[in-house]
């Protein structure tokens, strides 16, 4: 762990906090959107882009802020930029190829 | 002679053992559920209704509950950490104590769910969405095991290292809240797939 | 960590739980050697069912069980715990001038997280039914229903790829921030960065066969429907799960993880290829640069190629266009790799030891295995070969002619740093000779046998159908070369122990090598910590016969 200075490190503690009360807000919209997407009739393709799109921002913020990724080392973003590329590769490509069968010609 | 970079970081990569060594555990485990969403989402396509006909409702109330939960106790692991920044082993005690005390509520409420439903006789071969929700929340409860266990260790005996090994029981505080944010990650994308969508 | 090396450690320490990387290296290698050694054995017995189905020695839901468990053992618990466990942990810390691994702890743990895998593995041959018996693949639904012994196969997989992972964690970051100073990535020997791209492939492929697995051990536990279709009908009864799952999801996990396996089988073997040619011919390996861009693109690509093994499933033209393509583009870097190591050859002094034949060796037979492997990777030939001992050939002469050779060569060629004595030079080549003739009397008949139609998994082997006929006389060719392979591994194991006490004794740097495990340690036992003093890097690993110089090799640590 490099040298911080108390002051510096007071100033993480308020990003920190504010990281925490957005992560409540999304909760909460997710949750909503859960709810009115039952209510509302929204197609399901819908309900599914907003819950996974909030989901990714939230994600985002803990990735970023609380495992301090916004400033890592180049080495760590090239090991997960790879991880990333597989794992939607084993996302996709088993549907991909589910979707393109002869049973469904 | 003693293993070096395991305190400081060495200076191409920027990057002490540890840190590096749970990063790239953390991409395995990234894997690991991208196998486990992976099945879901080939299951979810090949069933035309979805959840299946006669899948009994989550309690989304508790799980909501217990996202709050899981932030709050990240939260305050990256605040224990921060605490040690600031050379301040009581404000450590304090945070790392939150989050064990957030991390065994997450584990009771948890198995209030699981008990709800298994009272009503709904197991994971009810059906194949039951599978799904009980197979990946309850990895997901090993892992906050897992992780309880480290973090009870380094706040009891473990938190000795701060005396003699400062820098050294930072960088396990830091690596353990890695860890701890990729659970609460994980729960952040299990909460919506499973209970709300 | 600071406590070792000044006192005397008690006998548990030294021996058994040690957290000495090269300790840990001879554990894994030995375990490995066995479980090599079983997993041939089982071969040999089934061989022996094959070339006379009427003897009946074994009866057919055994000769299944072997089947499933000889592959098993072969890859997970034989080839590439010897491989990255053995090699990778006795040799990247002393390449890479690190003192011992990154995590010593998690080295020990990783060991016998491994030979817990494996002591439950073979727990299967005693539960009920069996051990597992749905082939190394593991195919649902036949696995959900079966006996068992797949369940325990479950578990033991479950260890063993925990194991890999940590690992494989270990091994990148000694790689990554244990290296000496002046070891540059472009400095590093051949065998690091085949060792660096195998951890990788096994970090992030594993995870998901992980994921399958536990899936698996849920539709056999918990009666979930993960694999299960709606309406699955098994003895002329509709199974009573709730259904809903797909079988082809396992296969898409499986093969995630099983096709870069290939390359984690074959990578380590080609980095100790290249240490071992550029020994021999005294020459500076050619193309290095090539070398190392040609294994990591190896490496990535061999992430999305995988659904060629399920051309069989149905899938759309488009889609196994794609895949089909992606399979042709891999190739390349293998023909790249094997190009490179074939033209070091161009003009060297070359020593013909006992090394140095394995290796030679290794090209063609692995040049076989790479091209016989073309028409499986294209659809339309792979309807034809699919399921046949065409396959079956194709990648023995990968892995046995090719990965195994190689892990001999290691063996031969680091045993004199290892133990000090040198292994006995006129056993290992009647070791060599007799391996290579047998090698090939097995694998290549199968071949022809495919090339007839022949199916792998038959108990009698294929005399129920006509069309067999005329090949089926290969089938006791095949054993008793089967056989003769045993004979000369017998040599192996004698030369191996004999060499213990009675070998030559060795120089600290016995083959006159350049790099810093050879160079800068003394001969041995090791001590901890390896080095008497962490040497510095100057120069690239395989400086020999540099123009001008007056010795024929240049030491990487020499300023």
């Amino acid at each position: 762990m490099s040298e911080h200075s108390v002051e510096e490190v007071n100033k993480h503690i308020k990003k920190y906090i504010g990281v925490f009360i957005a992560l409540l807000v999304l909760t909460a919209i997710t949750v909503a959107a859960g709810l009115l997407h039952t209510t509302l009739q929204m197609s399901v393709a819908v309900g599914i882009i907003i819950g996974l799109s909030i989901a990714i921002v939230k994600g985002t913020l803990v990735a970023g802020y609380f495992m301090h990724l916004f400033d890592e080392k180049p080495l760590i973003f090239w090991i997960l930029a790879f991880m990333a590329f597989f794992f939607f590769v084993l996302l996709l490509l088993p549907i991909i190829t589910q979707s393109d069968s002869l049973s469904t010609m | 002679m003693d293993i070096p970079y395991t305190v400081s970081a060495r200076k191409d990569t920027g990057l002490y053992n540890g840190k590096l060594g749970l990063w790239l555990f953390l991409a395995s485990e990234v894997m690991l559920f991208g196998g486990l969403f992976s099945a879901l989402v080939l299951i979810r396509v090949g069933n035309a209704v979805w959840p299946p006909a006669g899948t009994p409702e989550l309690n989304v109330a508790l799980a909501t509950f217990n996202t709050a939960v899981l932030i709050t106790s990240s939260v305050t692991a990256i605040l224990s950490w921060a605490s040690l920044a600031k050379k301040d082993l009581g404000g450590f005690k304090k945070y790392m104590g939150i989050t064990i005390v957030c991390g065994f509520i997450f584990l009771m409420a948890k198995s209030f769910e699981y008990y709800g439903k298994l009272s009503h006789g709904v197991v994971p071969s009810t059906n194949v969405f039951m599978g799904v929700y009980y197979t990946m929340t309850f990895l997901h409860v090993l892992h906050v095991i897992g992780g309880l266990a480290v973090m009870i260790y380094l706040w009891g005996p473990g938190s000795k290292m701060w005396h003699t090994n400062p820098g050294r029981f930072s960088n396990r505080i830091e690596c353990t809240g890695l860890y701890w944010h990729f659970v609460d990650l994980v729960w952040i994308f299990l909460f919506p797939v499973l209970y709300l969508l | 960590m600071s406590d070792h090396a000044h006192h005397e450690e008690s006998f548990l320490r030294k021996y058994v739980f040690s957290i000495d990387h090269k300790v840990i290296g001879i554990q894994y290698g030995i375990t490995s050697l066995i479980f090599l050694f079983l997993g041939f054995s089982l071969m040999l017995v089934m061989r022996y069912q094959l070339a006379y189905p009427g003897e009946g020695i074994i009866p057919p839901d055994v000769y299944n069980s072997f089947g499933a468990m000889h592959g098993t053992i072969m890859i997970f618990l034989g080839v590439v715990p010897l491989a990255v466990g053995a090699f990778g942990n006795y040799l990247v810390p002393l390449q890479v001038g690190a003192i011992d691994m990154a995590f010593p702890r998690l080295n020990m743990m990783s060991y016998w997280v491994y030979f817990v895998g494996g002591v439950v593995m073979l727990l299967g041959f005693f539960a009920p039914g069996g051990a597992a018996s749905s082939g190394w693949t593991s195919y649902p639904p036949l696995s959900v229903v079966t006996t068992t012994g797949q369940t325990i196969w479950l578990i033991g997989m479950i260890f063993l790829i925990t194991s890999s992972l940590l690992g494989s964690v270990n091994i990148i970051v000694t790689i990554v921030q244990l290296r000496a100073e002046g070891l540059t990535y472009m400095r590093m020997p051949f065998f690091v960065w085949a060792q660096l791209i195998t951890s990788f492939l096994l970090l992030l492929a594993f995870p998901p066969l992980e994921a399958a697995g536990v899936l698996q051990l849920m539709d056999r536990v918990a009666g979930t429907s993960f694999f299960m279709p709606s309406g699955l009908v098994v003895s002329g009864e509709v199974l009573p799960v709730a259904g809903g799952g797909s079988p082809l999801l396992w296969q898409h996990l499986f093969w995630f993880l099983a096709h870069p396996e290939v390359y984690v089988l074959i990578l380590p073997a080609m980095g100790i290829i290249g240490e071992v040619i550029a020994n021999n011919t005294r020459k500076p390996l050619w193309g290095y640069k090539s070398l190392v861009f040609a294994s990591f693109f190896l490496g990535f690509m061999s992430f999305i190629v995988w659904a060629h093994h399920m051309f069989m499933t149905g899938m759309g033209t488009a889609i196994s266009s794609f895949f089909q393509t992606t399979t042709m583009i891999i190739s390349i870097p293998s023909v790249i790799i094997l190009t490179a190591l074939m033209l070091s050859l161009w003009g060297g002094s070359i020593r013909f030891n006992t090394p140095m034949l394995f290796a030679l060796a290794f090209l063609p037979m692995f040049g076989i295995g790479g091209l016989t492997g073309l028409p499986l990777g294209l659809a339309t030939s792979d309807i034809v070969l699919h399921d046949t001992y065409y396959v079956i050939a194709h990648f023995h002469y990968v892995v046995a002619p090719g990965t195994i050779f190689a892990l001999f060569a290691g063996i031969y060629y680091w045993y004199p740093k290892i133990t000090g004595r040198a292994m006995s030079e006129t056993l290992g080549k009647i070791h060599f000779f007799g391996s290579f003739i047998c090698m090939n009397g097995i694998f290549f008949p199968m071949l022809i046998q495919g090339l007839h139609g022949m199916n792998r998994r038959m108990y009698d082997g294929g005399a129920t159908y006509q069309f067999n006929a005329p090949v089926l006389y290969l089938n006791e060719v095949i054993t008793i070369f089967a056989v003769g392979l045993a004979v000369f591994q017998l040599v192996f194991i004698i030369n191996f122990f004999l060499s213990l006490k009675a070998g030559e004794k060795a120089e600290p740097n016995h083959w006159q090598a350049t790099t810093i495990e050879w160079t800068e340690t003394t001969s041995p036992p090791l001590g901890h910590g390896n080095f008497a003093k962490v040497p510095t890097v100057h120069r690239g690993p395989y400086e020999y016969s540099v123009p001008g110089s007056d010795v024929d090799f240049i030491p990487q640590a020499q300023a």
